[in-house]
């Protein structure tokens, strides 16, 4: 499991990289592991929508499982990855390069400390199996 | 071989079928409303039926070999069920027509609502619902009904066990009410100490499948019952499983309010390659005005020279309509067809045989596969389909080798709180000598796991075609075989 | 008989359990509930059964031997031969949803055949495995679009001359969801033109389902509204009668998005009301919105073709509380009879058969207007259903008719007490001229009754 220490964990499973305010978005290698081959993507927000922390952002699916991606941060959408509707895979491929979901310009810094950092994110996961 | 579709045997210009010609003068017709294209095959009668039969034989099915599905309840299906159904009187009936004119069908509806209740221990009961998953959104509307009908709004949560069907809490949802989770204990029961926290007034009720998923008859059922009610909450028996308990017990005695009936599953109808099911619902006595509209009735009581008048009759606080007439009549046939068959002792005869089965078949595997539950069970049993010293091999491996040994696999990942979980039912309707033969399948690849374990990741190698590509399926998305314009 | 355990059988598996008897098995079971007494007739022999059976099935008037003119959402279509009998195979009916790809081939393409024939009369992209029946396909269409708009727009408008049995369903389903709201105009249940529902659609509204040809048999251009329904987003679902569409244009060409329907007349008896089969076809955008098993194609490991259930991550088994819709398994067995019946009539016989309907139900049309004391209602084009206004009560005129071994049309005062006197009457294939001309000498029979 790849679990980058720049990075910051939420425990439905997003990661978060924060640069000044601006907030990047997707999925941790665990995630994509869990929900295996991912086949289909659907975004639910747009560029300048609000979101508030533990908004339901997109929803993953994969041939055996679906799950929601949540947002780990309050804010205001920046950018959406609208190219991986087309090659949803890339998500399996590269979860946090190429397969990053939104970028968000943070209302709120202080959410950010209430995020894992990676060594306690991955015996979080551990911990799940 | 590769069958092809219809659209790749069709041949311009060949006709299946020819009517007699019209015997009234023609009218005009629409011409704004006329189609151009009718992109529709061209076949034969032989062509047809010999694309069919071939497909028939591409599938595995009860009449073929052993099918041990669980929570299926694939027994055999009785061939005079079809001829029943069948019956001119029954086939040709419009669901209209004036209830003078259809009482044999309505006296059927009447016995097999009345035989249902007695069986199930309930009071009054619908026979509209299409199928399970039908049946238990009838059941929660009705609790949401009861619950309002007596101005208890806040009443929004529905307690669902770990080891429920995933229709629990989708139904649970779809009925607007909030599921939540209840866990099970180390026997497979559910865990009352998180009952009881979990019970307050914003409980609607509890989705109950006892025998549960596991096959395991709660040990504390009526206590459970008893908290729910207690919390003003209402007890939904989730009837999947009842082949376990006919004649043995019966749930509106337990205390159970509601409870949905498959009668594809219990009562021998066809499972149908995935329908038509039925799923009757069966409410105690303080439910019955809130069934949907209608249910069969007397109209008016025999006298000397008449038979009484058999019709539908309105509840009075009704959920209302949930589809088209009056139910799977047709399946309402054979489910009479089979119970009558059966009278009392038959009935408990069938669950007495469904549950030994079951127990051999539990004795003679947990020798060779981990048993997360090993108590009596009833119906059916949950074993691992994974071993810590044969890596990489899975339940899903174990099933797929199954099927080069001709036997149809168990339900593999279900249900959830099992890990790689093999759930076997085998039916009251298998012999000992089939079981026998599962049984040393079943040993043999546990053997092939440990020592040939490629056997297994490579298999079905017997079957009409290998494993498939499920990705591509759902990426690439070929949901129709030829369109005009492709 | 069905259980094929002899005594020493059940002896030696009892023995390897280490029980002494059958009950012995039920220990679990609280005491005082266990073993209850049933008080149900005792058990038939199969021969005593289909005696018993055939009694109560010649209780019934039934359609094969009486003639038949009602319609109003089941009809009395001819159900070809090969249909049933290939039903009647075991490795068909004795299966179940094809969980298992590699010994469910014949089911999965079985399906997936059903799902183009379906896409290709309707004239839509794609179709799924099925819904229960007409009434509860169109539920689903409605919910799905709610969904769709994530409950934002809450508003549904139905058209007042839908099925009124699907109306209630419609009711039955949407009573779940508190915010959302339906719309039907109310006193327009007569010969509504579903251009009038063009104002009531708004920023608000998730639908509009109309009914093709509609529940009083008009045949109406559903462009216009369609226009209407997308310049406001919302979307348009039609539920249509399959065999129209041997001879209508499909709704597809009216720009809608959902087309539901009955596939009873699809080669499936009436059978007192069941089991029907519900379809479901939309635009291939739309697919995820949709509940409902879909069959796709794909290839094994050596390239060969087959097929598997699809898009599983929409349904209950996987989403649990988040899925949109409860089914599961639906109504595998009508599909492929609706399927053979598609293949076997194929493109001429379908034409035929919907022509035949058409011609024969307007000549009765026109012979009844001729009738003294009788006005054909229905003006708009019609397929094979119409309207007529009867000069007395139409259960009087019925009951007259039936004593003389005709099924009479739809009363259409017990669905409208504004249309009283209006009778609704289905004409299809199976009904011959003499047939025809029994119903106008009894009509008029009646007038004088």
């Amino acid at each position: 499991m790849n679990t980058p220490s720049n990075l910051k964990y939420a425990k439905t499973d997003e990661w978060v990289k924060l640069d000044g305010s601006i907030a990047t978005i997707g999925v941790s290698d665990y995630a994509q592991d869990q929900l295996s081959d991912i086949v289909f993507i659907e975004f639910n927000r747009e560029t300048d929508d609000k979101v508030s922390k533990g908004d339901a952002l997109a929803t993953i699916e994969s041939v055996k499982a679906a799950g929601d991606v949540n947002s780990p941060v309050s804010g205001k959408v920046l950018e959406v990855n609208e190219g991986l509707s087309d090659i949803p895979e890339t998500i399996n491929d590269d979860p946090y390069e190429k397969g990053w979901l939104y970028k968000i310009e943070v209302s709120d810094p202080s959410e950010m400390d209430e995020l894992m950092d990676a060594a306690a994110y991955e015996k979080y996961c551990e911990g799940r199996h | 071989m590769t069958e092809p579709t219809v659209y790749e045997l069709s041949s311009p210009g060949r006709v299946g079928i020819e009517y007699a010609h019209l015997d009234v003068p023609p009218s005009e017709l629409p011409d704004a409303f006329m189609r151009e294209e009718l992109p529709l095959p061209e076949l034969s009668e032989l062509d047809v039926v010999r694309h069919f039969t071939h497909l028939s034989q591409l599938n595995y099915s009860i009449d073929g070999g052993f099918y041990p599905l669980g929570s299926c309840t694939m027994k055999y299906n009785p061939r005079i069920n079809e001829v029943t159904a069948r019956m001119p009187g029954f086939l040709k009936v419009h669901p209209l027509q004036p209830i003078e004119t259809v009482q044999g069908s309505l006296v059927v509806m009447y016995l097999l609502q009345e035989t249902l209740k007695e069986i199930t221990g309930f009071s009054a009961i619908t026979l509209q619902p299409a199928a399970g998953a039908h049946g238990e959104l009838v059941g929660s509307l009705i609790m949401r009904a009861y619950h309002r009908s007596r101005g208890d709004m806040k009443r929004t949560k529905v307690l669902v066990p770990d080891s429920a069907h995933g229709t629990n809490p989708a139904t649970s949802s779809m009925a607007g009410f909030t599921p939540v989770n209840v866990p099970s204990d180390a026997r497979g029961n559910v865990d009352i100490e998180k009952l009881r926290e979990l019970c307050d007034d914003t409980l609607a009720g509890l989705m109950l499948t006892n025998p549960n998923t596991l096959g395991l008859f709660d040990e504390h059922v009526l206590e459970v019952i008893d908290i729910v009610h207690q919390a003003g909450g209402l007890v939904y028996g989730d009837g999947a499983n009842l082949n376990a308990l006919l004649g043995v017990t019966r749930p509106g005695d337990l205390g159970f309010d509601i409870m949905h009936i498959n009668l594809h599953k219990t009562f021998s109808t066809p499972h149908g390659g995935g329908g038509p099911g039925s799923g009757p619902v069966a409410v105690a006595a303080h439910l019955a005005d809130f069934l949907p509209d209608p249910v069969v009735g007397i109209l008016e009581e025999a006298t000397d020279e008449l038979p009484p008048l058999y019709g539908f009759v309105h509840p009075p606080q009704s959920i209302g309509r949930i589809k088209s007439f009056h139910g799977h009549f047709g399946i309402i046939v054979r489910a009479l067809t089979y119970i009558m068959m059966q009278g009392p002792e038959g009935l408990r005869a069938v669950a007495e045989h469904a549950v030994l089965n079951a127990n051999y078949l539990m004795e003679l595997l947990k020798q060779d596969y981990t048993l997360p539950y090993d108590r009596d069970c009833m119906h059916e049993f949950v074993l691992e389909g994974v071993w810590p010293d044969a890596e990489g091999v899975h339940a899903l491996d174990v099933a797929k080798r199954l099927m080069d040994y001709g036997m149809h696999p168990p339900t593999n990942y279900f249900p959830l709180i099992v890990n790689e979980a093999l759930m076997i039912e085998p039916t009251e309707t298998e012999s000992k000598q089939t079981l026998d033969v599962f049984v040393d399948a079943m040993k043999k690849i546990a053997k092939e796991a440990h020592e040939q374990p490629e056997l297994l990741h490579e298999a079905p190698h017997n079957t009409p075609i290998g494993r498939l590509d499920e990705v591509k399926a759902a990426k690439d998305l070929v949901l129709c075989c030829w369109r005009p314009e492709e | 008989m069905f259980i094929p355990h002899t005594d020493v059988e059940r002896q030696e598996m009892l023995k390897i359990i280490g029980k002494k008897d059958l009950s012995e098995l039920f220990n679990v079971i609280p005491e005082e509930f266990r073993f209850p007494d049933l008080d149900i007739p005792h058990a038939l022999s199969e021969m005593e059964a289909q005696q018993q059976f055939s009694n109560l099935a010649g209780a019934n008037n039934a359609c094969d031997e009486m003639t038949c003119f009602l319609g109003a959402g089941a009809y009395n279509h001819y159900v070809p031969a090969a249909v049933d009998f290939l039903l009647h195979r075991g490795d068909f009916f004795t299966a179940y949803t094809p969980y298992q790809p590699e010994i469910s081939q014949g089911t999965l393409q079985a399906i997936f055949e059903f799902q183009s024939l379906i896409a290709n009369l309707t004239g839509m992209e794609i179709a799924n495995a099925s819904h229960y029946d007409g009434a509860t396909a169109a539920a689903e269409a409605c919910i799905s679009a709610y969904h769709h708009f994530r409950g934002k727009r809450p508003k549904l408008v139905l058209s007042p001359n839908l099925n009124p049995q699907y109306l209630e369903t419609i009711h039955t389903y949407f009573g779940m969801l508190d915010e959302s709201k339906l719309v039907v105009p109310e006193d327009q249940m007569a010969f509504s033109d579903p251009n009038k529902l063009a104002d009531l659609i708004d920023s608000e509204t998730a639908l509009v389902l109309v009914q093709y040809p509609d529940f009083l048999g008009n045949i109406y251009d559903l462009t216009a509204i369609t226009t209407k329904a997308h310049e406001q987003g919302a979307l348009v679902a039609v539920s249509v009668n399959p065999i129209a569409l041997g001879l209508l244009k499909p709704p597809a060409d009216f720009g809608v998005d959902f087309v539901v329907g009955e596939g009873q007349p699809l080669g499936i008896p009436m059978s007192f009301g069941g089991p029907y089969l519900g379809f479901f076809a939309t635009r291939k955008e739309l697919v995820r919105k949709i509940s409902g098993r879909i069959v796709g194609e794909t290839v094994d490991g050596t390239g060969k073709r087959g097929y598997v259930l699809t898009l599983t991550a929409r349904e209950q088994h996987i989403r649990r509380d988040k899925a949109t819709s409860n089914i599961c398994t639906n109504q595998g067995l009508m599909t492929l009879a609706a399927t053979i019946y598609m293949s076997l009539l194929g493109k001429s016989g379908m034409r035929e058969v919907a022509e035949l309907c058409y011609h024969k139900a307007h000549y009765a049309a026109q012979q009844i207007a001729e009738l003294k004391g009788y006005k054909l209602v229905t003006q708009q084009p019609f397929f094979n259903e119409f309207v007529i206004e009867c000069p007395k009560n139409v259960s009087v005129i019925n009951q007259h008719m039936l004593e003389h071994g005709l099924i009479g049309g739809f009363d259409l005062e017990k669905v409208n007490p504004k249309l009283k006197n209006q009778m609704l009457i289905a004409v299809t294939e199976m009904n011959s001229r003499e047939e025809i001309d029994l119903l106008l000498d009894l009509l008029e029979e009646a007038l004088h009754d």
